[in-house]
């Protein structure tokens, strides 16, 4: 965890929309000058509401998007700007999970096929036979059987396709990986399956992982470090642990007092937003939360707020002016993990952790 | 897909069977009598009465009507009432010249419509896009009889490149058949490779913004792959639906070029037959191009299923 694997500078994406003959077109910006470093081996998570950016930001990292404006560096070489050759390489070593696992799979196609196809374009030299057992080898890595190959993916359930996508990015050797919203679409059973699946083999392969996701009960099973995205910037960022624990910024103060408590007699003291996520199309003046925070002064209605260091641990860091004398005046809500059950309450809570244990060794296809 | 296949042909048979009633019954409440036609200027009554009981019109409607099914099963489709020549060997004579008119066409607008809407649905909102717009749109409001006198007046009398008419058998001349086949075809499948290169254009504009298509570039692939392996081949079931459909309209547009171009073909029959009130070929015909048209409908199902793994197991 020494290297930067990916680095992105200043990145933005601006989209054109309405406009026509003689109106001249609204920009949309949907991202907005987001620097991003991801160290070797780790899990990097992006948080933020729908619409937020986060999906962009990830197809732009991929270059499935160009961005408006920025850099981006892969081990070192540049890639914002790589074309043919270097961007087919950018392809092998980088690759995607997609949130669909229905219609991201192209239905006229076999598993094996779908799955076969990475290891054609980016390891041409193998022959058929060899691809075949590749390709076998993938399935079961994922928990799949070899004569799946043969099937469709109109055969399969939500987890299971989900898993051929996660054997199709790993086809080419990739080694880093990103997930948009890997799990989003899947049944809650299912979901512990793909995440546990996917932690799985980050460890076996060493792979490095960017995940974005809305779940925070997700990012914080699987990630190493959170970025939390808010109207298209990067509000705070820094250690998974340090974050839960010690939110500085007042909409990720507000994000972590959403989740659910699932304890009886206990609730947490929510912080409620104000009104809906402002227009992309039209941001707010200087700090881009101002409208819905609680703690909103003058000063941020015009003076925009760039992300700087906190106290609370190295790396991670805020973009709020007033952080600070916030975290002094209100304490964080206090940890969830307390002793509100009751004894019965207990014993079925521990039923579920052996049940998600007993899955979290051996990831078994669902059929 | 055997059993598919056998299950889809007999869902075609009541169908051939609505349609024979229906040829049946319009011919009979169609005006006009072809036996007066027949007995000429003085309508003799005995002359009359001979023909109504040698083509046995005094018989009762379903009489006549399973008589001539059941004619029309053993191959036997009537004698032409002006000709005196068995209907189905007027047919067969005629239709290789149709079908060589039809086919020609078909793949003239199959190798411009197709090529075209895929190059426009990948350049959409370029000065491309806009040109096989423009000229689709002119390929479909430009009516077949004004295009093909142009063409007669242009490429055959003034610069004397293709003959004006005529026909040559395909087995008799393959080359000069097909020379002389060209304008008619040309003329014929304008409209198709219209309608082919827009429904082509939109299918490929749904399906290029679809995620596996996304998931295809992020594999890495080149993007020609991306088009043709995982793109047109999910825009390809539109596309064969219209193009079975579009064999009704090739034959409705087959009668008016063969009348422009004098090709001896289908089109010139019916439209003879129709002017002589000449029932059994007119009913011949009608009856052959419906079982056609079902035809290739059944084959486009047929490939449905080839092309759609989805289907395959219902």
């Amino acid at each position: 965890m020494s290297e930067p694997i990916l680095k992105a500078t200043n990145l933005s994406r601006h989209f054109k929309v309405g406009g026509s003959l003689f109106r001249k077109p609204k920009i949309l910006r949907a991202v907005e000058d987001v620097s991003l470093t991801v160290q070797q081996g780790e899990t990097l998570a992006i948080v933020g509401e729908s619409g937020c950016g986060k999906s962009t930001l990830a197809r732009m990292l991929m270059r499935l998007i160009e961005p408006t404006s920025g850099q981006m560096t892969f081990e070192g070489r540049q890639i914002d700007l790589a074309q043919g050759r270097a961007l087919t390489e950018l392809r092998r070593d980088m690759q995607f999970i997609f949130q669909d696992p229905f219609s991201s799979l192209n239905p006229r196609m076999t598993v094996g096929r779908l799955v076969g196809e990475p290891i054609e374009t980016h390891a041409p030299q193998l022959s058929a036979r060899e691809r075949r057992a590749k390709v076998a080898e993938l399935l079961a890595q994922v928990g799949l059987r070899p004569e799946h190959a043969d099937r469709y993916p109109h055969e399969f359930s939500g987890g299971q396709r989900q898993r051929i996508g996660i054997a199709r990015a790993l086809a080419s050797g990739p080694k880093l990986i990103i997930g948009d919203e890997p799990v989003s679409a899947l049944d809650v059973s299912v979901q512990a399956q793909v995440i546990n699946l996917l932690a799985d083999l980050r460890d076996r392969l060493g792979l490095t992982l960017v995940v974005i996701a809305h779940d925070l009960a997700v990012i914080r099973h699987m990630s190493d470090r959170v970025a939390v995205m808010y109207l298209g910037s990067v509000v705070e960022e820094g250690g998974t642990d340090d974050i839960f624990a010690r939110p500085r910024h007042p909409y990720t103060r507000a994000l972590l007092s959403a989740i659910p408590v699932a304890e009886y007699g206990r609730t947490r003291q929510q912080i409620p937003l104000e009104g809906e996520m402002p227009s992309p199309l039209d941001p707010p003046s200087g700090c881009r939360f101002h409208t819905r925070c609680p703690f909103a002064r003058d000063a941020c209605k015009t003076e925009a707020p760039v992300l700087r260091a906190t106290d609370t641990a190295p790396g991670h860091r805020a973009a709020c002016h007033f952080f600070e004398e916030i975290a002094a005046e209100n304490p964080p809500p206090p940890a969830t993990e307390g002793s509100g059950r009751t004894d019965a309450a207990r014993a079925r809570f521990a039923l579920y952790a052996d049940a998600i244990a007993g899955t979290e060794t051996r990831p078994r296809a669902e059929t | 897909m055997l059993s598919f296949i056998v299950r889809r042909l007999l869902i075609a048979i009541p169908t051939i069977i609505l349609i024979s009633v229906f040829v049946f019954a319009l011919q009979k409440l169609l005006p006009g009598d072809p036996v007066l036609a027949m007995a000429g200027e003085e309508r003799d009554p005995a002359t009359i009465a001979f023909l109504r009981e040698k083509y046995r019109l005094n018989d009762p409607l379903p009489i006549q009507y399973f008589t001539w099914v059941g004619n029309a099963l053993t191959g036997d489709l009537g004698i032409s009432l002006r000709t005196n020549q068995p209907v189905l060997e007027l047919i067969a004579e005629k239709l290789p010249v149709t079908i060589q008119l039809a086919t020609m066409a078909m793949v003239f607008a199959l190798a411009i419509g197709i090529p075209a809407g895929i190059l426009s649905a990948i350049k959409k909102g370029t000065v491309a896009d806009y040109v096989a717009n423009v000229v689709a749109l002119s390929g479909l409001s430009i009516p077949n009889f004004w295009l093909g006198i142009m063409l007669i007046l242009l490429v055959s009398v003034k610069w004397q490149l293709l003959p004006a008419s005529g026909y040559v058998p395909f087995d008799e001349d393959p080359l000069r058949s097909i020379q002389v086949m060209i304008m008619p075809a040309f003329v014929l499948g304008t409209a198709l490779a219209a309608t082919l290169m827009r429904h082509t254009r939109s299918a490929m504009l749904t399906v290029l913004t679809s995620d596996y298509v996304r998931t295809a570039r992020a594999k890495g692939l080149s993007e020609r792959r991306v088009i043709l392996k995982h793109a047109f081949r999910n825009a390809l079931t539109p596309i064969v639906t219209l193009s079975a459909l579009l064999f009704g309209e090739l034959i409705a547009g087959a009668v008016l070029t063969e009348q422009i171009f004098t090709v001896p073909g289908f089109g010139k029959l019916v439209v003879d037959a129709v002017f002589n009130r000449d029932y059994a070929v007119v009913q011949g015909i009608v009856l052959v191009t419906a079982v056609g048209f079902i035809a290739m409908n059944l084959l486009a199902d047929v490939a449905y299923v080839l092309l759609n793994p989805r289907l395959r197991k219902s």
